[in-house]
């Protein structure tokens, strides 16, 4: 049995220095090194750097992907397969260095609609795990005339290589905390807990392109089939998010570095339950292909025994064919299923909240409706473009008000309504 | 102290004019409390005093819901109560149906605190569950003795505008309303429980029943498609340059048409993208690619149909509530129909 190991650095705080290292807790950034590092992408224009920290009056919108700073400890393997490195090995063995509490955060224009807020102070930074992280924001211009497409994969590159960067300074850092997971194969897991019930997770991944897509071991997941993977190889970056969709419940590179159903599950994991794996499962736009997806998703839970599941939803509308297709396949198969979901329940809560349905969905988890109306008072330091609240996803013509105050719905906030469960909102009928 | 005025509505039986033989009597008003008006001011200790008492037939006021409002809701300006109570209606679907429309229409109007109480299968529940708190009743007046006292109790709190608790705490009918709320532990945690428990075949409660959809059937085909009006329409989201109207990028509040009369096609720029659901550089550099307008035109020169109509209906179809976008179809069929359209053609993105 292999096992796998996150080295975890809590940080206190960060700030700009001399040199990038970590000294007592505290993040230093040599600002210029960084920014140098990112500009070698000729795509970019300006990269500035800027610093929000949990309690801050600071708002940082539009934020397109939020990275964890990780690194190997290893020589030969790197986090972010397929990215900086050929994928010639594969991830989640060894021990990986991660700075807890740091967030990489990518901002900028680029399709405005899907990019969302992250409020560090006041009634917005409740809603995300966002805002209690210290916060390294990249600031990018693309050159002038780069098309959406490209746009989106330089910021995207960027947010890896930044997180990658400060990552590199907790190789020579001491750390606070080693947790171990097991890394099983599947014959030692049936011998290991015969008596514990088998449960798989399918973690659902937008591959509909139209810039809605993630990218598994640096491969664009509208060309990938379903795949069968340990749970640890999202803790290394197997799968990075490249997607522009609203930014309640799309689900960044930070919530699949960290996914909580997979930590959740794993400290369940022979006491209560036997994780078999997690099936990753790109989601496309048109039913045959959606058809095609849900049986290979079955098959593989089926050659592992499942005898439950869950299965967690990216995005939404569209996803939620695959949801309620996957749940009729599962359950007729005797595949127990649990469904991990948001809702568009309309502002005044009344509406249907999903785009499909089936009755054989009888366990779902909901994590909130993101239609519901928020304020968000002004704060005294914008880093990014304030006026794109008025088009982001969430807000409308008129969302900003005169005084810097912000009335919009929760759907602009980062990860609010996140679907993986990584907040504790859910909603209930009154 | 100053008493709580009350004005109670109550059905012939319950008013204690008759049975069945009595249900076409008009509304009616009289002084003070009647029959089980007099349990409402003793369980309120004295605290309501019940000014008037309404009575209406059950059948009257089924068939003549809208006169018979009119009635009560004079009856009921002049009175200027603190508080309007209705019922409990129980079982009984006219009287729960009245019940439920008067309160409705009091507090609309009125803008006073309303209460009735019947049992969840009453017609008059889904009539008016959506505005105002019907406390749960059974079905039969069996149950009077337990639901006065929540009906008091629950019309205190409104009346000094106390937070409403959930349903099960307050003892009110789901409303339908999802809101917003804290839980202890995060979505994540809370799916393991709940498949544990449910592969184990243990009860486990969901936390998003299942919302049932209606089923739209298809329209019969176009008779003759050589001397039908066809529309082109689209969620997509295609409207004039700057977006004039302002179709929100994400649940829109709004359906628009615009004027399309006059052009061959959706030319680049004067045309742009509103909708925040998909990648809109395809569409940008072609908005036809959204809203087929050079097909439909050349379409209409082959004669594959007589005209196209001159304007399309557009929307945005991005995480839009249902009840909003059951809202736009009806308006958009309805402006369609009027104009003579026989036919349209939907794009989705």
């Amino acid at each position: 049995m292999d096992m796998f190991t996150l080295r975890r650095i809590k940080l206190s705080d960060v700030a700009f220095g001399k040199q990038t290292c970590i000294k007592k807790g505290v993040l230093f950034i040599n600002k210029d090194e960084m920014i140098q590092n990112l500009l070698d992408d000729n795509h970019l224009k300006n990269v500035d750097i800027q610093l929000a920290r949990p309690g801050e009056s600071k708002r940082i919108i539009p934020v397109k992907d939020v990275i964890e700073p990780r690194v190997k400890l290893e020589e030969g393997v790197d986090t972010f397969p397929g990215i900086f490195s050929d994928a010639d090995y594969v991830s989640g063995k060894g021990t990986t260095i991660v700075l807890e509490g740091v967030g990489v955060v990518t901002s900028g224009k680029i399709i405005n609609f899907q990019e969302g807020l992250i409020d560090m102070s006041g009634p917005g930074s409740e809603y995300s795990v966002f805002s209690s992280n210290l916060n390294v924001v990249l600031v990018i211009d693309p050159v002038d005339g780069l098309g959406k497409h490209e746009h989106e994969r330089a910021v995207r590159i960027a947010g890896f290589k930044a997180a990658h960067y400060l990552g590199m300074a907790g190789k020579t850092a001491s750390f606070d905390q080693e947790v171990r997971y097991p890394v099983n194969e599947i014959p030692e897991l049936v011998t290991r807990y015969p008596d514990l019930p088998k449960i798989v997770y399918v973690c659902q991944v937008i591959a509909q392109g139209l810039l809605h897509d993630n990218y598994i071991y640096g491969l664009n997941a509208q060309g990938c089939l379903p795949m069968l993977v340990y749970p640890t190889e999202l803790m290394d970056g197997a799968v990075l998010s490249g997607n522009c969709a609203a930014p309640c419940h799309k689900h960044t590179t930070y919530h699949h570095q960290n996914n909580p159903i997979i930590e959740d599950l794993l400290s369940e994991h022979g006491k209560t339950l036997n994780l078999m794996g997690v099936i990753i499962a790109p989601v496309r736009t048109a039913l045959h292909e959606k058809e095609r997806i849900g049986n290979q998703v079955l098959k593989l839970a089926e050659m592992v025994g499942a005898e439950g599941a869950i299965v967690s939803e990216d995005g939404g509308g569209n996803p939620e064919a695959d949801l309620m297709i996957l749940t009729r396949l599962f359950e007729k198969n005797g595949i127990k299923t649990v469904l991990v979901t948001d809702e568009y329940a309309g502002s005044d809560g009344a509406s249907p909240g999903l785009a499909d349905v089936t009755p054989e969905a009888d366990a779902v988890v909901t994590n909130g409706n993101g239609n519901h109306k928020v304020v968000l008072p002004p704060m005294s330091e914008t880093i990014g473009h304030l006026e794109c609240v008025d088009i982001i996803t969430g807000g409308h013509t008129g969302s900003l008000k005169p005084d810097g105050s912000i009335e919009m719905e929760i759907a602009g906030v980062m990860g609010s309504t996140n679907e993986l469960g990584m907040e504790n909102l859910k909603t209930v009928a009154i | 102290m100053k008493k709580i005025t009350v004005v109670h509505y109550i059905n012939q039986f319950f008013g204690q004019l008759g049975g069945e033989e009595k249900a076409d009597i008009q509304p009616l008003i009289k002084d003070g409390p009647v029959g089980i008006g007099a349990q409402l001011e003793k369980v309120s200790e004295g605290r309501y005093s019940i000014v008037k008492t309404i009575i209406c037939g059950d059948n009257y006021a089924a068939e003549n819901l809208e006169e018979a409002g009119l009635k009560v809701l004079d009856w009921v300006k002049e009175v200027s109560p603190d508080l309007f109570i209705a019922g409990p209606a129980f079982g009984a679907g006219r009287y729960g149906t009245s019940c439920g429309m008067l309160c409705k229409l009091i507090q609309k109007e009125l803008g006073i605190p309303v209460i009735t109480a019947m049992h969840p299968v009453n017609p008059g529940v889904d009539l008016a569950k959506k505005d105002i708190y019907i406390i749960e009743a059974g079905d039969s007046a069996r149950d009077m003795r337990s639901v006065i006292p929540k009906m008091v109790h629950f019309a205190d709190k409104l009346l000094n505008h106390e937070p409403i608790g959930l349903p099960e705490e307050e003892g009110y009918l789901p409303r339908g309303i999802r809101i917003n709320v804290r839980e202890e532990k995060r979505g994540s945690r809370r799916a393991v429980d709940m498949l544990l428990k449910k592969v184990r075949g243990e009860s486990f409660v969901t936390e998003l029943p299942m919302p049932v959809f209606d089923h739209v059937p298809p329209a019969p085909p176009v008779k003759d498609l050589s001397t039908a009006l066809i529309a082109i329409g689209t969620e997509g989201g295609v409207v004039p340059e700057g977006n004039p109207d302002h179709i929100e990028a994400h649940n829109a509040s709004k359906w628009c048409k615009y004027f399309i009369g006059d052009l061959d096609n959706l030319q680049t720029v004067k045309y742009e993208v509103a909708h925040g659901g998909y990648d809109p550089v395809a569409a940008n550099d072609d908005p036809n690619r959204v809203l087929p307008l050079d097909a439909a035109r050349a379409c209409e020169k082959e004669g594959a149909f007589r005209e196209l109509y001159g304007y399309y209906p557009v929307t945005v179809g991005n995480v839009t509530a249902v009840n909003s976008a059951e809202r736009y179809g009806r308006e958009i069929g309805e402006m369609l129909i009027e104009a003579g359209v026989e036919g349209i053609i939907l794009t989705s993105t």
